[in-house]
């Protein structure tokens, strides 16, 4: 038996060769190709025209910044708040988190599978618990953030949802349940619209999210 | 007690040692977040100075946090060994710099148990990156366990076989590929998906198998938390070496689940399945104090420093910080990643610890695999116990990226170093040539894999 069969036991980057003791040029570009992907998705912007939503900068000026400061990226700007509308119910909000391609592409058929008319808010150089400050704002009973996971190299452009209850500055991520790695070949639209409505009828008869919420949904089909 | 010192007409004030080491860090992004950082390229040299001048005797009459606020602390002042400290206890930080480039392996390797973290920390902080790989070079540290570690001429790898499922299939194929390029001396080391028991076991098992049918000197650790290990000790299953992630603070600690006593706990029930082995794997890194809140305003690198404390509390076969793993906000770019990284195996070896790094690094960090090729070829040159081998570097599960098979074969090369020697008859026994083909010896089918 050859090295080379060992990969159809694993998507590890196993069985690669050698040229004297380093990766052959093929194995090196391929990983050089795939690191490239990541850094551009991380360094990549969420235009936020295709969403028409209102619009929020977090106090993050660039990514540089962003990428520094954890806590400036779960701050909004006041002067972006102050506009928001105070619609209650769900609020989601659509934020570029460390990977703005992914969002761009698959935000649009998540907001679309959710079939609710949930009011949209776009968050720009955002973490997470931007949405409780939004949420707030707004008097949100829930806040579903959608964003850009830290893409590998494997993929780019996963998506993260963030449900959480009663959204109020000083939330933990304890108090939220996540569903994460949202993509085409990971976890589909549907998939995660109908984990997403699941866990906000629990949300709802318990009145909170995070670890008291478990995340056990069954398989198989839904009853609606 | 305050310190001042004056540079060039300005008098730079420091409120205490805590403030005094944070300032007299060399740039890194967690500090900087964490508010503790020089403001200014001249009071980090001026408190670089004044730390200079500090007596080492100071250390053991100001604590950078509070003995009653914190164990760690406690496990700190009671470690110190006044007749190992002898040699140096009338140096001041910067004698000690002077003094450790000058002394023989023989008097830098004694000085462990007089060293406190908090004196390796400042140490490291008025040292460059050339100091710190000749510093860590001298220090002669040697642990077994089915592998002897530490050799002068071994370079050791932990396998790092993980899969984003934990499929036993998929960790069975990519621990072929790593024994097929000479990895596993140091362990063979399964990061598992999740901490569920019953997973956990089936991974123990795995390994259990693997090692045994082949006879392969080395251990098999799956790195879960510590209550699971005891909970598989408890249940029968083949247990070789106890992981757990630890910290420089009682309550960094606290937020990892563990305490000293739960460690010793640990420590005690697999030392009893194994007698006379070193049975610990600690992992560590500079800013996991500051992610979980638990800092109290000490500088990362110091933190880091006092968690090989708790690391040599229970006589550890392998430590690591994996220095990269944690992201941009607390080591931003190439350049401190590679300096942490330094300092953080000066210290451990200083401190005595059988130190690895895992060189690796995040896709949002500022940081390529040039980056970890130099740190890499520092590390190899100070010495460094073990690095990691992943797949490729690209850890499939974990999502980052790490150093390659090839690249502790590379290393291993460039520095004449050995695999662990037990490890290296069994490679020659075997028939592992250049990996070309898999030996009938490991065939396939005993792996799982047909």
């Amino acid at each position: 038996m050859l090295p080379a069969h060992l990969r159809r036991f694993t998507d590890a980057r196993v069985a690669l060769g050698r040229a004297g003791d380093a990766l052959p040029t093929s194995a090196l570009l391929d990983l050089a190709e795939a690191h490239a992907a990541a850094r551009d998705a991380v360094w990549s912007a969420l235009d936020p025209a295709p969403f028409a939503a209102p619009v929020v900068h977090s106090r993050a000026e660039d990514r540089r910044e962003y990428l520094l400061r954890p806590d400036l990226g779960r701050t909004p700007r006041a002067e972006d708040l102050a506009p928001l509308p105070r619609t209650g119910g769900i609020v989601v909000v659509v934020a570029d988190g460390l990977c703005a391609a992914g969002v761009q592409a698959h935000a649009p058929a998540l907001l679309r599978a959710f079939a609710a008319d949930w009011p949209v808010v776009v968050a720009l150089q955002a973490r997470v618990a931007i949405g409780d400050a939004i949420g707030a704002a707004m008097g949100a009973e829930a806040v579903v953030v959608l964003i850009g996971e830290r893409p590998g190299l494997s993929a780019q452009d996963s998506v993260g949802l963030y449900l959480t209850w009663a959204p109020r500055l000083g939330r933990t991520d304890a108090e939220r349940n996540c569903i994460s790695n949202i993509r085409p070949g990971g976890m589909t639209a549907s998939d995660a619209a109908a984990r997403l409505h699941w866990l906000l009828r629990g949300a709802r008869a318990l009145r909170a999210t995070g670890v008291a919420l478990k995340d056990d949904m069954p398989t198989g089909p839904l009853l609606p | 007690m305050a310190f001042r010192h004056t540079i060039r007409g300005t008098t730079h004030v420091f409120a205490d040692l805590r403030d005094l080491l944070a300032k007299a860090t060399p740039l890194r992004s967690g500090d900087v977040l964490a508010g503790v950082a020089a403001e200014s390229a001249q009071q980090r040299v001026a408190a670089q100075r004044a730390l200079a001048d500090l007596p080492l005797r100071h250390f053991l009459h100001e604590a950078v946090i509070p003995a009653e606020q914190d164990d760690v602390t406690r496990l700190i002042l009671a470690q110190h060994d006044e007749a190992g400290f002898a040699p140096v206890s009338s140096l001041t930080v910067g004698a000690l710099r002077d003094w450790l480039l000058a002394a023989t392996p023989a008097q830098v390797t004694a000085l462990a148990r007089g060293l406190t973290p908090e004196m390796a920390a400042a140490v490291t902080k008025i040292s460059r990156v050339g100091d710190l790989v000749a510093i860590a070079r001298k220090c002669r540290v040697t642990t077994r366990f089915r592998s002897t570690l530490g050799g002068t001429d071994t370079l050791a790898i932990r396998l790092q076989p993980n899969h984003p499922t934990d499929d036993p299939r998929g960790v069975a194929a990519a621990i072929l590929d790593g024994l097929l390029l000479g990895a596993g001396d140091a362990c063979i080391g399964i990061n598992p998906a999740t901490d569920n028991l019953d997973a956990v076991r089936r991974l123990l098992d795995l390994l259990h198998a693997v090692i045994t049918r082949h006879d392969i000197p080395t251990q098999g650790c799956v790195l879960c938390h510590v209550t699971t290990s005891l909970l598989a000790m408890e249940a029968g299953a083949p247990v070789d070496l106890v992981f757990q992630s630890i910290g420089g603070t009682q309550r960094t600690n606290d937020s990892f689940g563990v305490s000293l006593a739960l460690l010793g706990e640990a420590h005690d029930a697999a030392r009893a399945r194994h007698p006379g082995a070193q049975v610990m794997y600690f992992e560590t890194g500079q800013g996991s104090a500051l992610s979980a809140d638990a800092h109290h305003g000490v500088d990362q690198q110091t933190i880091e420093a006092r968690a090989y404390a708790v690391a040599r509390a229970f006589d550890p076969l392998l430590v690591n910080s994996v220095v990269g793993f944690i992201g941009p906000e607390y080591l931003f770019d190439g350049k401190q990643i590679l300096r942490a990284g330094l300092e953080d195996h000066c210290c451990g070896k200083l401190l005595g610890l059988p130190m690895g790094v895992d060189i690796c690094h995040t896709n949002h960090a500022e940081a390529d695999p040039d980056d970890m090729d130099a740190l890499l070829l520092a590390l190899a040159a100070a010495g460094v116990t073990y690095i990691m081998g992943v797949p490729g570097g690209d850890d499939v599960m974990l999502a980052y990226q790490s150093t390659s098979f090839h690249d502790g074969l590379a290393a291993r090369r460039l520095f004449g170093r050995a695999p662990a020697p037990e490890f290296a008859a069994w490679l020659a026994r075997v028939g592992i040539g250049d990996g070309a083909r898999i030996p009938a010896a490991l065939s396939p089918a005993l792996l799982g894999l047909s």
